[in-house]
């Protein structure tokens, strides 16, 4: 009850740092796949090149976020961003990388290679077969990338409240260092419900996004 | 007209050179089909995709009408060259309407046009338009899909088509009935068609000529019968198989393999007339015309000989008659079903025009290879 108490009385702010987070995540990622939609379909033309740009990206996610902000102070600091909000943004747009490379990899190199044919067959140029075909179909794959990244995204802004960017992880910081349940829990909840919430609305952007040729069921 | 001139593509493996086309030299004249056929991996396909620069030849010409295709632009030479492939491959994010105007969209012709065009050549191939034009392929049966598949490369009217197996994935009674649908728009275009196929029946049925390939070497062009009739050595002989001889049938139509002005009686006749006519002709039957010149009767000449009577009261059913137009390969399914060794042959207004027998048709096919 004290709990609920609390999230009353703190709505407003609970918005501000929501948007906080929200902001992090969202520029970061809308990055990521301006830079990782192109990169995936560029290793398509080039297997070693593929190879080696999506084992870069695995390994870095899986470097934990808390050494990835460690090894960013010192750097960031040249420019007196050492801590707060750029150094989140990268390190978001890092870890989205992964997913977003590999499922456009995967959506444009899996498109029947009999479509691809047909395509160049009739008349297509590298770019028309690109825009009129390939991306098209691969639009559910890609968006599926990008929910991945942005869910498990919005963890990682989490931490990013150790290195003062603010978000919903400021909560849950602040309740561990006051030993107060009410901030942890009340952290922890909205970056749960945040989480879902931007799962859904991607869900139905995807469906939006995936042409109606080929969402039909068959 | 396409001409290739010394064609070789040789590709690089792994494990060594591929001669896929071994110098192929032939020519596809102007508004007729050319079927390319032979066992899996001879280089049909090869050979084809050659034609519109999916392929890169090793060595040797391309030429579409007088222009050397290597030295054109790929996209440009593409989007005037019609493209079917046996997997179809419609776009499944667009609409019929919009994977029938692909090439027109590429050419940039106005809209309203290529639309029109697509809904005209939807009716050609028995699909409603306004059912069909604003689905999905994959709102359409595989049949369906293969029509629409043929009719995208026929939207931009290009003079020249080439199609590797383009029926290859439908079940044997669709086939039958697209590849006559094909025919009769041929028919109208006059199409220059390369089609790859493996199946000779199909092969003989829809080519002015059958280039057949062996190990990528251009073993025998030639027009089916010729084909049929004289295969040039052992390998053709196997390929087309050992009813090569039945095939022929189906080549030659009826009207053209029976005795025209044949001998006939009317119902006013005697039988002893009837009679005296036959034994003239050396005939054991004769037919029976009505007052413009149909067929009505038959009137055999053991009831005739020596019978008393006029015709009209004496005849017989006509066991069965065959259209002009049917080929020979009906015919002869007709004469095994009725036990008749002659039939007679009527237009399509019912007037007899003469007949085939069966001995006719045996010396027929026999009279190519002895003048061989
Ligand atoms: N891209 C390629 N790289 C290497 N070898 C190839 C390539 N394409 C075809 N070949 C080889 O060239 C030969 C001819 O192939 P092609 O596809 O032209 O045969 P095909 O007559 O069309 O056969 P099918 O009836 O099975 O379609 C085959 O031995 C094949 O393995
Ligand atoms: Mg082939």
């Amino acid at each position: 009850m004290e709990i609920v108490g609390y999230i009353f009385d703190n709505l407003g702010l609970i918005g501000e740092r929501t948007l906080e987070h929200v902001a992090i995540v969202v520029v970061a990622v809308g990055l990521a796949i301006l830079t990782g939609v192109p990169i995936g379909i560029a290793i398509t033309q080039n297997q070693r090149a593929a190879d080696i740009v999506l084992y870069v990206a695995a390994i870095i996610i899986t470097v934990p976020s808390i050494a990835l902000f460690g090894v960013m102070i010192p750097v960031l600091s040249v420019i007196g961003q050492g801590i707060g909000y750029l150094p989140a943004v990268i390190a978001v747009l890092l870890y989205s990388q992964l997913p977003i490379i590999r499922n456009t990899y995967t959506a444009i190199s899996n498109v029947d290679p009999a479509l691809r044919e047909a395509a160049k067959g009739i008349g297509m140029t590298a770019a028309q077969r690109l825009r009129q075909v390939e991306i098209p179909l691969a639009v559910p794959v890609i968006m599926a990338g990008v929910r991945t990244a942005v869910v498990m995204n919005i963890g990682v802004a989490a931490i990013a409240a150790y290195i003062g960017a603010g978000g919903l992880g400021t909560f849950i910081s602040r309740g561990i260092s006051q030993t107060d349940p009410r901030q942890l829990i009340t952290g922890a909840l909205a970056v749960s419900v945040l989480a879902v919430a931007a799962d859904f609305a991607l869900l139905w952007l995807q469906r939006r996004l995936t042409p109606r040729g080929v969402s039909i069921p068959r | 007209m396409i001409r290739l001139d010394e064609l070789t593509k040789i590709f690089d493996t792994p494990s060594g050179q591929v001669v896929a086309s071994d110098r192929v030299d032939m020519e596809v004249p102007e508004g007729e089909i050319c079927v390319l056929l032979g066992p899996s991996g001879c280089g049909k396909t090869t050979t084809m995709k050659m034609v519109n620069r999916l392929i890169e030849p090793t060595s040797g010409k391309i030429f579409i009408g007088d222009t050397d295709v290597t030295k054109q632009n790929p996209i440009e030479l593409r989007r005037t060259i019609g493209y079917v492939i046996q997997q179809i491959g419609l776009f499944p994010n667009k609409t019929i309407e919009d994977n029938i105007c692909a090439v027109p969209d590429l050419l940039g012709w106005d809209r309203k046009k290529s639309r029109a065009r697509a809904a005209e050549l939807l009716e050609m191939v028995a699909l409603d338009p306004g059912t069909f034009l604003k689905r999905y392929p994959k709102e359409l049966s595989g049949g369906q899909q293969q029509r629409v598949g043929v009719i995208r490369a026929l939207a931009a009217d290009p003079p020249v088509m080439l199609m590797d197996e383009p029926f290859g994935a439908i079940d044997p009674i669709n086939r039958e009935v697209i590849q006559d649908e094909f025919l009769r728009m041929q028919g109208d275009f006059k199409k220059t068609i390369m089609f790859v196929s493996h199946d000779i029946d199909e092969a003989v049925k829809m080519a002015n000529r059958i280039a057949i390939f062996d190990a990528g070497k251009l073993i025998q062009y030639d027009a089916p019968d010729d084909l049929l009739a004289h295969p040039k050595n052992s390998f053709i002989a196997d390929f087309v198989g050992g009813d090569r001889t039945l095939k022929r049938l189906r080549l030659i139509t009826v009207g053209d393999a029976m005795m025209s002005d044949p001998p006939t009686v009317r119902a006013e006749d005697t039988l002893a007339d009837a009679a005296a006519k036959m034994e003239e002709h050396g005939h054991i039957s004769i037919v029976m015309v009505g007052p413009k010149g149909r067929a009505r009767g038959i009137v055999y000449l053991s009831d005739a000989r020596g019978a008393k009577g006029r015709v009209g009261e004496n005849h017989k059913k006509l066991p069965a008659s065959i259209n002009a137009r049917e080929d020979l390969r009906t015919a002869v399914s007709m004469m095994f079903t009725h036990d008749e060794t002659s039939l007679a042959v009527v237009d399509d207004d019912g007037f007899y025009k003469g007949y085939v027998t069966q001995r006719g048709i045996t010396h027929l096919l026999g009279a190519t290879y002895r003048d061989a």
